[in-house]
């Protein structure tokens, strides 16, 4: 296998039942890069991290983490790799400082080592004030960075994040972007997972686009939205009861149907060529009297691309999975 | 694999380490879990308060309600039966702390960020099981207090202090068992049932509170006569009103290597391949 690839997935594969995790699935991460896994929930993007970090065996499959065979070196793995998963890994009992000082004592580092590590982090995710407080009265921005500061306690050369931001609003979002990106600036390999296309787009070198277990395209977000060769244009009517109306105008000017929001009056259309085709728009419209209230062209998003390859659009914040409601709360 | 990101290293590395280096590690590790848990218990001390009323209100009903009727059973002072008893009923209970407090762990993400650290694979447990233990003889040492209050009288400091030992050392290898089943229950609420269920028959029928030739039934006779609840029941009765059995103490302890030796590797096996979702 090529040496400069930190993370290496190969036809793996793991079935619970009859639901096929993952079904095929091979990915690899060049060292020192970061690369996204990009996908719906359940398409398996979790398995695979738990698989990577020896916390869940595959059914088969080759699986190399730092040079390292991940079923038969698990503890050596274990030793370059850092984990901060979708469950917030933090005892919420403890202080923050307290957990990052567990953290440290479990990687065997001395008493006065790991009190000086835990500062340090502290400090570094902005977490001094509070650091004395239980990390149950946290805010869910705090758990997710004291989760980071845990999981980078060891300097990892390896990182795993899966769903750093989920369920974080956006504003703690952009700022965790920047903490993820300072992370992977002195040369750490970092597998992200996201359902956020934006996300991936934001920080991933590489994309690779799993769904229902398989991959299902990969490359650079360029790359992914060159494949799509289209324009995108973006129209809002001004009365959300003439959106299918408007729907029936537009459809030959795409050789794909167009994507309607009704409640909002909102349809995206995918054209060859933008700058012609906004003109074609207006007078089809004007000409049936469907007020415009919005009109953009724009390239392609994932979302488009992902539209494309699989027909569905990536799940949004709302349509979250239920979870296990222990160490979930989140203080306002 | 280039060693690109040669950062530097802030923690002995485990597969460099000598073998007693890591043999070590085990108990270090152990501790720091150990910690975390008691920790949980000092933080929420009304939970170390109502575990600790409730072995009390067994103690005091029993004695006041029961011994008038059972004492006639046990030749003399019900509390002198008694006492030694229900303490290890009270281990027993307390080691059902154990199966939840698992069973919470493994509902939660803490247990990933354990199992993707290079620590001791028997450490998670370890440090479980040796809290629950601290906390069941910080429970006992209450129990005597009570008991001194009511009537208890040690004949023999030195055999009393050896039989509440044993009681202790009893405790510790129930919070294996315990511990194996709260890896096998995940549901934190399934683990509080399935915690208690199968101490209520290893409680009731054995010596804790009745002799067991009191009993009616022959079968459930000769069960409550050998398990060993009885066993070591038993014997810490007798080191705490002053006779030293040696056989009936290797015996106990004969039980308490056995549940050791059988449950603490059937539930580190089962920590490997448990999945916390």
């Amino acid at each position: 296998m090529p040496a400069n690839y930190a993370i290496i997935a190969e036809d793996v594969y793991k079935h619970f039942g009859d639901v096929k995790a993952l079904d095929g699935v091979s990915i690899a991460a060049e060292t020192g890069k970061v690369l996204g896994l990009l996908g719906p929930n359940g398409a398996g993007k979790t398995t695979l991290v738990r698989i990577l970090t020896t916390l869940l065996k595959p059914d088969r499959g080759q699986t190399q983490v730092g040079g390292l065979d991940v079923l038969r070196q698990k503890q050596q793995v274990r030793e370059i790799i850092g984990l901060a998963g979708q469950n917030t890994a933090i005892d919420e009992i403890l202080t923050g400082r307290e957990n990052l000082e567990m953290v440290s004592r479990l990687y065997h580092m001395p008493r006065p080592a790991a009190k000086r590590r835990a500062q340090e982090l502290l400090e570094q995710f902005a977490l001094t004030d509070a650091a004395d407080r239980p990390a149950k009265t946290y805010s869910g921005g705090m758990r997710r960075r004291l989760d980071l500061a845990a999981s980078i306690v060891a300097r990892p050369s390896i990182l795993f994040l899966d769903e750093p931001t989920t369920g974080l609003d956006p504003r703690t979002r952009i700022a965790m972007w920047d903490t993820i990106r300072s992370l992977v600036s002195d040369g750490a390999t970092l597998l992200l997972t996201t359902q956020y296309l934006e996300e991936a787009d934001e920080l991933a070198d590489k994309i690779v686009v799993i769904d229902h277990g398989k991959v299902i395209a990969e490359g650079t977000a360029d790359e992914l939205k060159a494949n799509m060769a289209a324009d995108f244009i973006d129209i809002t009517v001004a009365n959300p009861h003439e959106t299918d109306k408007a729907v029936q105008l537009l459809q030959p000017l795409s050789d794909e149907s167009p994507q309607a929001d009704e409640g909002r009056g909102h349809i995206s259309l995918a054209v060859g060529s933008g700058a012609q085709s906004i003109a074609e728009v207006v007078r089809l419209l004007d000409a049936e009297a469907v007020a415009i209230a919005e009109l953009n062209l724009r390239r392609p998003s994932l979302n488009d691309v992902f539209l494309s390859i699989t027909g569905e659009e990536i799940v949004e914040e709302e349509a979250k999975p239920k979870r296990r409601g222990f160490g979930r709360r989140r203080s306002a | 694999m280039t060693q690109q990101t040669a950062s530097a290293a802030i923690s002995p590395v485990i597969s460099q380490s000598s073998a007693l280096q890591r043999f070590v590690w085990n108990f270090t590790d152990t501790f720091v879990v150990m910690r975390r848990n008691l920790y949980a218990y000092q933080r929420q001390p009304e939970l170390l308060v109502f575990a600790t009323i409730q072995p009390v209100i067994f103690l005091l009903l029993f004695t006041y309600v029961f011994g008038g009727a059972i004492r006639f059973s046990t030749g003399g002072d019900y509390i002198n039966f008694l006492l030694p008893g229900i303490i290890i009923q009270t281990i027993l209970f307390a080691s059902a702390n154990t199966t939840v407090g698992l069973s919470v762990d493994l509902s939660k993400g803490i247990i990933d960020r354990f199992r993707s650290l290079p620590m001791s694979r028997a450490a998670v447990l370890a440090g479980r099981t040796s809290a629950d233990t601290l906390r069941g003889a910080f429970t006992v040492l209450i129990m005597i207090v009570a008991g001194y209050i009511i009537g208890f009288r040690f004949e023999d400091w030195g055999s009393g202090i050896m039989g509440l030992l044993l009681a202790v050392a009893f405790g510790y290898a129930v919070t294996w068992i315990s511990a194996t089943i709260g890896l096998f229950v995940k549901d934190p609420e399934a683990a509080q049932v399935a915690g208690f269920i199968w101490l209520f028959p290893l409680t009731f029928a054995s010596s804790i509170f009745v002799p067991t030739a009191t009993m009616t039934e022959e079968w459930l006779r000769i069960f409550a006569e050998n398990q060993p609840v009885s066993v070591v029941a038993n014997t810490v009765r007798d080191l705490m009103t002053g006779t030293v059995n040696p056989d009936e103490i290797a015996l106990s302890l004969l039980w308490i290597a056995g549940i050791v030796a059988v449950f603490l590797p059937m539930a580190v096996w089962r920590y490997a391949r448990v999945a916390s979702r």
